[in-house]
């Protein structure tokens, strides 16, 4: 197992006053060649947009674009006639394609807006623009993993799915498994998202050979092997085909993303 | 290798796209942005100045990239063709910033 530890405190940090960011990779004018990316999976960045503030229309193209909020809501409209306000508890994808004009502002006047974008490399380039969002089911995150992200096509919702997690208590009995499908992308990954009680683990499978598993603390923290994350923390792992990650603090919540390390183009 | 003015080709299909790429890179001071849709079009600016960097942006396929740079690297073997991702802002200085590491290039100040 090969491991990369990212510290919240040594992320990337830009404040422009309305928006303020933290970046894991490399993004805008924070450029550090050792944190370009982890595998495809080339942005995350943990941002903070002042109430009523945003960013007007402006391109994008070609990347699979997923946001996740955590405070607060954000307001998006696009040059494919959407128009949707996206919320916590809820899961925005843009696969940006042959490209997309759209804009995004904090949709409360007075409140902060924070929340997740990542941008993960497609496997199919030029590919026609497409908007999703989806809801989370906080049942379905509490002390298991919620899949959020899964390639294309999404796994079939009935019949006999393959249990893709399963989540454990310390002595090592059973816990229920999720499988919510979440929305997809074009590319071979997967994202599971929890939120766990004290001394609560959860193993993760990796689903696809090559890939590697990138572990972000949202709140709390989770010892995972002999590394302890807080949170904002991230752990690359790559060349394991499990990990276990036991939260350390009550309601600690944990962002998992399996992405490919090379990128094999459709 | 220093140079005083940075020439970036930009090639793609998608024209407003194209129009915030040029911005950005004209908004970096001592880059200089070609915009350009078609192949035919970047062949003929490549044969009329050099440009270290050349972007392949959206709406061009990988087939259609891999000519380009056969061509492109047929006439200047040291241009680096790469595909620009992300359509503007986030990833474009990046990008070009890694090029120049990659290569040892330094942009000085025109006296």
């Amino acid at each position: 197992m090969n491991t990369i530890l990212h510290k919240a405190a040594t992320r990337g940090h830009a404040d422009h006053g309305w928006l303020e960011s933290y970046q894991s990779f490399s993004f805008a004018d924070y450029y550090n060649p050792e944190r370009i990316q982890f595998g495809t999976l080339r942005v995350l960045n943990d941002d903070r947009v002042d109430g009523g503030k945003g960013f007007g229309s402006h391109p994008h193209d070609n990347m699979e674009i997923i946001s996740i909020p955590l405070e607060g809501s954000l307001v998006h409209e696009d040059n494919m006639g959407n128009r949707r306000v996206v919320g916590k508890g809820e899961v925005q994808v843009m696969s940006t394609g042959s490209g997309v004009f759209h804009s995004e502002y904090n949709n409360s006047p007075g409140q902060p807006a924070k929340f997740l974008q990542i941008w993960v490399f497609p496997n199919r380039l030029n590919v026609t623009p497409r908007y999703d969002q989806v809801n989370r089911d906080p049942a379905m995150e509490h002390n298991q993993l919620q899949t959020i992200i899964s390639p294309e096509p999404p796994e079939p919702p009935a019949g006999n799915p393959l249990p893709i997690f399963s989540t454990t208590e310390p002595a090592g009995n059973p816990l229920p498994m999720s499988s919510a499908p979440g929305t997809w992308i074009y590319q071979d990954a997967w994202f599971q998202i929890g939120h766990f009680d004290k001394a609560k683990a959860v193993t993760y499978q990796r689903h696809q050979p090559g890939n590697g598993i990138y572990l972000f603390v949202i709140s709390g923290s989770f010892q995972i092997g002999d590394q302890l994350l807080n949170s904002r923390d991230g752990l690359g792992i790559t060349a394991s085909e499990t990990i276990t990650a036991t939260a350390v603090d009550n309601d600690s919540e944990i962002l998992i993303m399996e992405v490919p390390m090379q990128n094999k183009m459709e | 290798m220093e140079i005083t003015q940075l020439n970036i080709l930009a090639i793609g299909r998608d024209p407003a796209i194209l129009q915030v790429v040029e911005r950005l890179i004209n908004g970096h001071d001592n880059w200089l942005a070609t915009v350009v849709t078609t192949d035919g079009q970047a062949l003929a600016a490549f044969g009329q100045q050099r440009f270290p960097i050349v972007f392949v942006c959206a709406g061009v396929s990988t087939a259609e990239e891999d000519v380009l740079r056969k061509c492109l690297t047929a006439i200047d073997a040291n241009v680096i063709v790469a595909r620009h991702y992300g359509g503007g802002s986030g990833l474009l200085e990046n990008e070009v910033r890694a090029i120049l590491d990659h290569q040892g290039i330094y942009i000085t100040t025109k006296k």
